[in-house]
């Protein structure tokens, strides 16, 4: 059920973005999807790949420091309150949203998003017993290459 | 600016009378006291009397003064090692004085004074202050820190001695100091160089105009600074700079001070016998040639410093000065032989540093201090390298992790400092040692 998201640190500089991008670029990895958080001095930089095993050994073969983090990619329905009734449903149940992000991608009318959650298990649990089935990884990378 | 060292206008104060002494009478002095304080710390000092003896000698191998270069060094470390009362020649109750100065592992130096050493801190600070023309009924704001920090009371004991009237306001609150010097009509201004710059430019802001004021002189020490940063002071505030060095391993400050004619700090020769050795290779250099300072205490009784070794890199010139002393000066301290820094007058070692970031990470991570100049106050950049450990994704956790680097910093080096994350393998590496230190201060 969850989805494998690799962050990395970097640097808020000039051209700190594109050299991972690029280096990703070169060795083939499709990014499904991206989002950038940055403070002044600096930006973590999540991505998800498919491979994303040897995206990470290629990161840190070029010196990044990578972490891999637990994702949660929901369908929410594309209309006003769709998102609010997915958070309302975790509020209930106590956990914790560290950040969320958007996939490209719409599917049957419903839009995707990443949830970055303190407890993926519990929100996965409490989204289930709501009848909300989050979105496996190759459910994900089936519909990406459709 | 007077050259005759009996001249009337009090630039000569009668203690300062060893300034002139001929040379060959100087020598012959040193030499006496040189046998004297050999001979009491090898009957004192434990450390002192195994390194003579490992070199099979013993006081009586001291016949001239050349014979110094065969005693053995004394190096910061021996005084961290035998914290904090190893290196003592006198018992507690002869000691009436301890300091103490920032040390490589959180603990301090200690440094220990007789009656008697007092004393002499007293008359070479006295010499100190004539040396640059102060006296009676100058009116001397001491804004050098008071406390286990030598600057304070060194130049209060000296001020006093002197028969000038002392401000003991100690360092920081620049608007007090500013209304001070203003309504108390101080003459002269003891604290480092680049506080008086602070200074400069907050009385610019509060449309306070120093050159208006009777301030005619400042008594800067206690960090490195330049010719340019004199030339900057005296242009922007009228008055003159002078440059006295010190360390609280063989006194405090007084150990060497600038004369009317700036042409470099005069050592006071009598108490502290100054030599130039190879850095590398320990051997003696003649007078102008450019290596580290040694500096043996004289007259020092409850801890006697022989041979220690400063870092600090200078020349000694011994042509004569146009003011008649005939004490030889060092030049400029450009530099030091190590890695150790001074930034706001505190001595900080990268190994501080180290500890610092240590105790946070569990792991030592690649690092690099980058000294910059802000509004002519210094600042220290930590910049440290994420490792896989501590990154965690969120900014939160980072901005977590760059609070208690700083905080770590601060409790044990002293002095703030700016941590700035930084990638991994940025930070430049040089023979798979990485350059610690990058000083872009302009002086």
């Amino acid at each position: 059920m969850k989805v494998k998201q690799l962050s990395l640190f970097l640097e808020n500089k000039p051209g700190a973005l594109s050299h991972p991008i690029k280096l990703l670029a070169k060795a083939g990895f499709n990014l499904l999807t991206l989002s950038l958080a940055d403070t002044q001095q600096f930006g973590i930089l999540r991505l998800v790949v498919r491979d994303w095993q040897k995206a990470k050994k290629r990161l840190e073969s070029a010196g990044f420091v990578v972490k891999v983090t637990d994702l949660v990619a929901l369908e929410v329905a594309d209309e006003p309150g769709g998102l609010a009734r997915v958070l309302a449903c975790l509020e209930k149940a106590g956990v914790n949203v560290e950040y969320m992000y958007g996939f490209t991608l719409k599917h049957e009318g419903k839009g995707l998003l990443a949830f970055r959650f303190d407890d993926p298990d519990q929100a996965i649990a409490a989204l289930q017993r709501k009848g909300m089935k989050p979105v496996s990884s190759a459910e994900l990378f089936k519909r990406l290459e459709d | 600016m007077s050259k005759n060292p009996n001249a009337p206008a009090g630039t000569f104060h009668p203690v300062s009378a060893p300034d002139f002494l001929p040379l060959p009478q100087l020598r012959a002095l040193q030499l006496q006291r040189l046998k004297q304080i050999v001979e009491r710390a090898y009957e004192r000092v434990a450390l002192f009397r195994q390194r003579m003896k490992e070199r099979d000698l013993t006081p009586e191998d001291v016949t001239r003064l050349e014979d110094i270069s065969k005693l053995p060094f004394t190096v910061k470390t021996d005084l961290r090692d035998t914290y904090p009362f190893g290196l003592f020649a006198s018992p507690m109750k002869e000691i009436v004085r301890l300091h103490a100065s920032s040390g490589t592992t959180g603990k301090p130096i200690v440094v220990a004074y007789t009656r008697e050493d007092v004393q002499v801190w007293t008359n070479v600070m006295v010499r100190s202050f004539a040396a640059c023309g102060l006296h009676e009924g100058d009116i001397i704001q001491n804004a050098y820190g008071y406390g286990l920090f030598t600057g304070g009371l060194g130049a209060h004991y000296g001020a006093e001695a002197l028969g000038a009237t002392v401000i003991p306001i100690s360092g920081g609150n620049t608007q007090r100091q500013l209304m001070v010097m203003k309504d108390f009509g101080t003459t002269a201004i003891c604290c480092t160089p680049s506080y008086f710059l602070h200074l400069i430019d907050q009385a610019e802001e509060e449309g306070i105009r120093l050159k208006q004021l009777p301030l005619r002189a400042g008594v800067f020490g206690a960090e490195p600074w330049t010719e340019s940063m004199r030339r900057r002071i005296e242009a922007d505030s009228g008055i003159k700079a002078y440059d006295i060095y010190g360390l609280s391993e063989i006194v405090g400050p007084g150990v060497a001070m600038e004369c009317e004619c700036q042409a470099g700090p005069h050592i006071f020769e009598d108490y502290f016998y100054p030599e130039i050795v190879d850095p590398k290779t320990g051997k003696p250099l003649p007078d102008g040639e450019e290596g580290e300072l040694v500096l043996t205490t004289l007259g020092k009784q409850a801890m006697p410093m022989i041979r220690y070794r400063t870092r600090d890199i200078t020349a000694l010139a011994s042509d004569t000065c146009d003011c008649g002393r005939t004490l030889r000066r060092i030049k400029r301290i450009s530099r030091r032989s190590d890695d150790m820094f001074i930034i706001r007058g505190v001595n900080v070692y990268p190994s501080q540093v180290e500890t610092a970031l240590l105790k946070v990470e569990g792991a030592l991570p690649h690092y690099q201090i980058v000294l910059t100049r802000e509004r002519d106050l210094d600042v220290m950049e930590v910049q440290v390298e994420v490792t896989p450990e501590v990154f965690g994704d969120t900014v939160g956790a980072l901005e977590q992790l760059q609070q208690k680097l700083s905080r770590s910093i601060e409790s044990t080096v002293g002095v703030r400092a700016n941590v700035r994350l930084v990638q991994p393998r940025t930070l430049q590496r040089s023979e798979g040692k990485a350059k610690r230190v990058i000083d872009q201060r302009k002086l």
